[in-house]
């Protein structure tokens, strides 16, 4: 079993490379002007911009690579047009946010979409199946910027039940110590940080469900698709026929073995969630590196895009590996080859 | 010997395809779905004859009429008009034609090329194919619409450059279908058995494989359009893809947000209008998907 | 089964609990905190490096003058200086600086002394001299100290003693004072300024900035917040107002939602359509004033016809004014008829206002030998300013008017800076013009329009020079005197009136949504916020009153 792992390192760190070599090509195909190799910085005199031009002047690609390598391995990400402050920096100031969005998209998906597959498939070509899957194809054909615009619509706008916009009602001062909000305001050491968490909670609630919608398609299809095929495997129908409960047989036997695909179905999720946020972060001002990213779009700040690109990508490529081997500990024909 | 081989190839292409579209048509929701899109793109179409007005005329003292079924709404504008007095009806018929054109450019452009790569790397050297394939796993990994946003921020915002991006972001999609269908039929028994035969590759390729991997291409082609339509209509709500006043559906919804307290029609419906349309080319998806894997079987 | 039932009851549970939890809970921390929808992001806390009304908003609260306008008037007050003296010749200001002013104390830097005149010293200084350590700090410039020429206008600025500073001017100036009371000239603390220069951070004394003002910096998250609090040893005393919030939103539906559903109190730069749909919610208020600006149609009088008095008196009768206010400016503006606004002092009101007839406008052609009309050509720019929201529909509109009497117009319009700049030149024979006032002062608004200085630079588009009204607004610009100052201006705005080089058309009004419960709270003429004084009224309040 340690070959296996072994082997799914080395393909973590193969992926790695491939994509600072994807990363440093885009930095030549960024418009004149703007390099990473030369950090804008505002002060004269500095250091930092001696390497970069040094760094651009030398024709030799291999060592401009190497160079960019170092440079990324200090987490030199270069300084945004807008203010000058530090990508790297800027980076894990807005990624928490859309860690803690995405997962409670995430956990909205699979607590909600998990007993859905299951009523699916146990009533597999009946009235809840069929309503249920015709939900699934609902939630993937609807756009979700429509989708959370007519939510923000009927539930802030008409209802007044849920806020307009942002992660947290302007009134409480919680100061950033994790970047999750929800950690933040019970670690707040203000009279009000419980209320505050539950405003935060309350904020959460319409981003997390106009993102996690299409999720929860995806992980309702897959767990009712894994259902169907082993309900009708020979296990379990002698573990009915020895007298088990319907529960009992899912709990023991199925889920389980359901979960593997499942597991990997949360991989092609992380793209989902990631390509959810950039336009839901941006419908309900969620200041997370979604709407980062947009935003240095928008203005052109290429240090930023950059930065935006190898970093995401390197976060889903990180959380790829660890579901591998997540996939590896449950599924035992994967742990021999 | 060839006139076997004929025989053969007479046989088996025309039946196969004719026993798939039966099995197609038997499902129900999927063929109703394919009726309604026929009908959606007949309104594209014939948009010129089916628009009352022109897109981008504005009426400026009817600005944000409602649907002419309100009370204050008009007949002579069927959905209403939005925020600067333009007829929601022609722009969303309009909309549909920029909308299925620009989607079927974009399938057309990326299926030739992953199509292609996908055939290449399926008989290319180890070394190629392996090449071939991790670059496509990686184009893969990263979210197909934050590539098309980066490569929009690179190349400039605009309706060709966001074609271009979607394209390039739906390649992976077709060269993997393409390989996987093809490696499926390269090791199937009658293959190996014209082989023996002495029949020559591309002949057998031609002649046999290509017919075979149409069904899982096609299905791949109705999502690849799905998706397309969608991307389009995202890059257009972000304001990296049509400009106004292209009345492209999702830069329509970007605009309408704005005042969607005061109009909730102009953002109702043209999002239903992407929403039926998504709705009806997935169904049809679903079912030729299903046909397919009942044919296998 | 019964698993599942149990955890989705308890979802649903959760879920209400929350939506109905939250909605009565915050109500009384929200009763210390105002919080305001601005439209952007300052680039930076230093008023002394930018020309963004953003940014001078979020710094305003920070920051206190020498000199200050009295609250929603372009009146001057005493602020950091308690009195001045003035020289006879008009060359020489001492300050007479308030005692007891406390810098703010935050978790950045601890004050160990009052404000005194090495502050007012080394805020000015930073600007001016080139040599000054910290004149190349941030490196953005400083715009407004430039383009209001104090480079030219101090010789020299003298420490007296802690508490008197003078100021030395190259020639007597009466709009000085006036200009002292601008953003660009708030006062920072040089005590900070040294401890930053020898930890070798300079640059934070623009973006973590320590002032005098009634309100502290907190918390800054850029795109999203700006957190103040009270200064607790204000001067002033201390704001009934415990915390202030900018909510940075750009997005002006979104400020308008917010505002509806209570998340702002505040919300910066509405729409027309907002403007109009406040009705349906009678817990907020509509505020306005004329902002501190002018649209008017300049008639160069180096070009024929408009040499002559009489056409350019058609023209004032021929231009309806109210139709462009309702259609182009969706009633957010009122009528012009002198070239300052209303709210600014020594406005002429006996001004004749000239109604729109084409009858008259007609017969002053005859007269002026023009029975037929003439061709001319009326320029228009192509972006939207605060003054004017769309130019080129202006036009489009006054060309219909004057085809009815005969005047064929040809709209001509180019990209702004070329625009600017070939209208600087004279190439035009009508130009639709604007001009935004910086400092509450009537000569802000004549010299660079109407003066024979500024026909002979280009600012002047009408290219007019007479010489009485020359003499008046050169006098009223070196007396210091408000109420002599008063009368030349009203002479002068009598002299525009005679001649008029221009038709004067709009005052466009500033106007901001707020919820009724702010209490206090008046829009500076030049369009800008400030919340010193602002209270919330609250039911604890209304008990307390009865």
């Amino acid at each position: 079993m340690p070959v296996i792992i072994l082997r799914q390192l080395l393909n973590f760190i193969i992926s790695l490379f491939v994509l600072t070599i994807f990363t440093f090509g885009l930095t030549h195909l960024f418009p004149e002007g703007v390099s990473l190799l030369i950090p804008q910085d505002l002060d004269t005199g500095s250091s930092i911009t001696q390497i970069g031009e040094s760094v651009a002047n030398n024709g030799n690609l291999f060592s401009n690579y190497f160079q960019y390598l170092n440079q990324i391995y200090q987490g030199n990400l270069g300084l945004s047009s807008v203010r000058g402050s530090s990508v790297f920096d800027e980076f894990f100031i807005y990624f928490p946010a859309t860690l803690e969005l995405s997962l409670v998209a995430l956990i909205f998906a699979v607590f909600a979409g998990i007993p859905l597959g299951i009523i699916a498939a146990k009533n597999k070509n009946r009235w809840p199946d069929k309503l249920i899957v015709s939900s699934t194809l609902f939630g993937y054909s609807m756009p979700i910027f429509w989708w959370a615009i007519l939510l923000i619509l009927f539930f802030s706008l008409w209802l007044g039940v849920t806020p307009v916009a942002s992660r947290l009602g302007f009134e409480f001062d919680i100061q950033p110590l994790t970047g999750f909000m929800l950690a933040d305001t019970l670690l707040s050491d203000k009279s009000y940080s419980i209320e505050a968490f539950y405003s935060a909670l309350h904020h959460l609630l319409l981003p997390a469900i106009a993102l996690g919608t299409i999720p929860l398609a995806v992980v309702t299809r897959s767990t009712r698709s894994a259902m169907i095929s082993i309900l009708t495997e020979d296990y379990i129908r002698s573990a009915k026929a020895r007298g088990l409960s319907f529960t009992k047989v899912i709990w023991k036997h199925a889920l389980r073995n359901a979960m593997i695909p499942v597991v990997t179905t949360i991989g092609l999720l992380i793209s989902i969630l990631i390509t959810g946020s950039l336009i839901t972060e941006s419908i309900f001002s969620w200041p997370g590196a979604g709407k980062w990213l947009l935003e240095a779009v928008y203005r052109r700040d290429f240090t930023v895009i950059h930065g935006a690109i190898l970093a995401i990508a390197c976060f889903i490529i990180l959380v790829h590996f660890l579901l591998d081997l997540l996939s590896i500990y449950l599924d035992p024909k994967r742990r021999r080859t | 010997m060839d006139s076997q081989s004929q025989f053969y190839l007479q046989t088996k292409v025309p039946s196969n395809l004719f026993r798939w579209w039966s099995q197609f048509r038997s499902n129900k929701l999927s063929f109703v779905a394919l009726i309604v899109y026929l009908i959606i793109g007949t309104f594209a179409l014939f948009a010129h004859f089916i628009a009352p007005y022109d897109p981008t005329t504005q009426f400026t003292d009817a600005i944000h009429i409602p649907p002419s079924w309100y009370e204050e709404g008009q007949t002579k504008f069927i959905l209403g008009t939005d925020y600067i007095g333009r007829d929601m009806f022609s722009r969303l018929v309009f909309g549909a034609q920029l909308s299925l054109s620009l989607a079927s450019i974009v399938v057309f452009l990326s299926a030739s090329i992953g199509i292609t790569l996908g055939v290449v790397s399926s008989f290319a050297s180890y070394g190629i194919d392996g090449l071939i394939m991790r670059i496509m796993d990686f184009i893969l990994a990263i979210p197909s619409l934050i590539l098309a946003v980066v490569i929009v921020a690179i190349i400039g915002p605009g309706l060709p450059n966001a074609i271009y991006a979607v394209a390039l972001v739906l390649v992976p999609h077709f060269v993997i279908v393409t390989r996987t269908a093809i490696d499926q039929e390269k090791n199937k028994e009658y293959v190996t058995a014209m082989l023996l035969d002495g029949a020559s590759k591309t002949r057998l390729f031609f002649q046999t494989i290509l017919p075979n991997i149409f069904p899982p291409i096609i299905v791949q082609l109705t999502f690849a359009f799905s998706t397309a339509i969608l991307e389009i209509a995202t890059l257009g709500f972000l304001g990296l893809g049509a400009q106004s006043p292209d009345p492209e559906w999702g830069s329509i919804l970007s605009e309408s947000h704005h005042n969607i307290m005061f109009a909730p029609w102009t953002v109702a419906i043209p999002g239903l209008a992407i929403f039926f349309t998504l709705l009806s080319v997935n169904l049809v998806g679903d079912g030729l998907r299903d046909a397919i894997d009942a044919e296998k079987k | 089964m019964k698993n599942l039932n149990t955890l989705f009851s308890i979802l649903l549970f959760c879920s209400l609990f929350l939506v109905g939890c939250s909605n009565d809970s915050g109500s009384t921390v929200k009763d210390n905190v105002l919080v305001y929808c601005s439209e952007a992001s300052p680039q930076s806390f230093n008023p002394q490096l930018v020309t963004s009304g953003s940014t001078f908003d979020a710094a305003r609260q920070i920051y206190n003058r020498l000199i200050e306008f009295k609250p929603g008037s372009s009146h001057i007050t005493s602020s950091l200086a308690d009195k001045w003296e003035i020289s006879d010749d008009g060359k020489e200001y001492i300050f007479y600086l308030r005692e007891n002013v406390k810098f703010h104390s935050t978790d950045y830097f601890k004050p160990t002394r009052d404000f005194n005149a090495d502050d007012v010293l080394f805020s000015f200084q930073r600007q001016w001299k080139k040599d000054h350590p910290y004149h190349h700090v941030s490196n953005l410039g400083f715009r407004y100290f430039e383009s209001m020429g104090f480079n030219n206008r101090i010789k020299d600025i003298i420490k007296l003693n802690d508490h008197q500073i003078k100021f030395v001017l190259n020639r007597p100036d009466a709009t000085f004072l006036a200009t002292l009371a601008m953003d660009f000239t708030s006062i920072l603390s040089a005590e900070y300024a040294e401890q930053l220069l020898a930890k070798g951070q300079p640059e934070n004394i623009d973006n973590h900035p320590i002032g005098t003002g009634a309100f502290q910096l907190v918390r800054y998250q850029a795109d999203a917040f700006i957190r103040y609090k009270a200064h607790f040893q204000y001067w002033k005393g201390q704001e009934e107002l415990k915390e202030l919030v900018f909510a940075i939103t750009p997005d002006p539906s979104l400020r308008f939602a917010r505002l509806i559903a209570g998340e702002c109190d505040l919300m910066a730069k509405p729409l027309p359509i907002h403007l109009k749909a406040v009705i349906n919610y009678p817990f907020i208020q509509v505020m306005n004033e004329p902002g501190s600006n002018i649209a008017y149609l300049a008639m160069n009088t180096n070009k024929k016809p408009f040499d002559d008095p009489k056409i350019r008196e058609a023209l004032n009768y021929a231009i309806n004014k109210e139709a462009l206010i309702k259609i182009v400016y969706q009633n957010t503006a009122v009528v012009a008829k002198n070239p300052i606004p209303p709210n600014m002092w020594s406005y002429n009101r006996d001004t004749p206002t000239i109604p729109f007839s084409l009858q008259t406008a007609q017969s002053l052609l005859q007269q002026a030998g023009y029975p037929n009309g003439f061709e001319m050509d009326l320029w228009a720019m192509p972006v939207q300013r605060s003054y004017n929201p769309n130019a080129t529909k202006m036009a489009e509109l006054i060309k219909q008017d004057l085809e009815k009497i005969g005047i064929r117009t040809k709209i001509i319009s180019y990209e702004f800076g070329a625009f600017l700049e070939k209208v600087k030149k004279g190439e035009h024979q009508t130009a639709l013009l604007g001009w935004i006032g910086d400092n509450g002062d009537p000569d802000n608004f004549f010299s660079p329009l109407l003066s024979c200085n500024a026909a002979l630079s280009g600012t002047n588009a009408a290219f007019w020079c007479d010489p009485d009204f020359d003499q008046l607004i050169k006098q009223a610009g070196m007396i210091s005197d408000i109420y002599t100052r008063t009368l030349l201006y009203q002479k002068a705005q009598e002299q525009f009136s005679q001649s008029k080089p221009w038709v004067p058309i709009a005052h466009s009004r500033q106007f901001i949504l707020a919820n009724k419960r702010v209490k206090n709270f008046r829009l500076a003429p030049t369009d800008g916020v400030y919340f010193s004084g602002v209270t919330l009224e609250t039911s604890s309040n209304q008990e307390n009153r009865n």
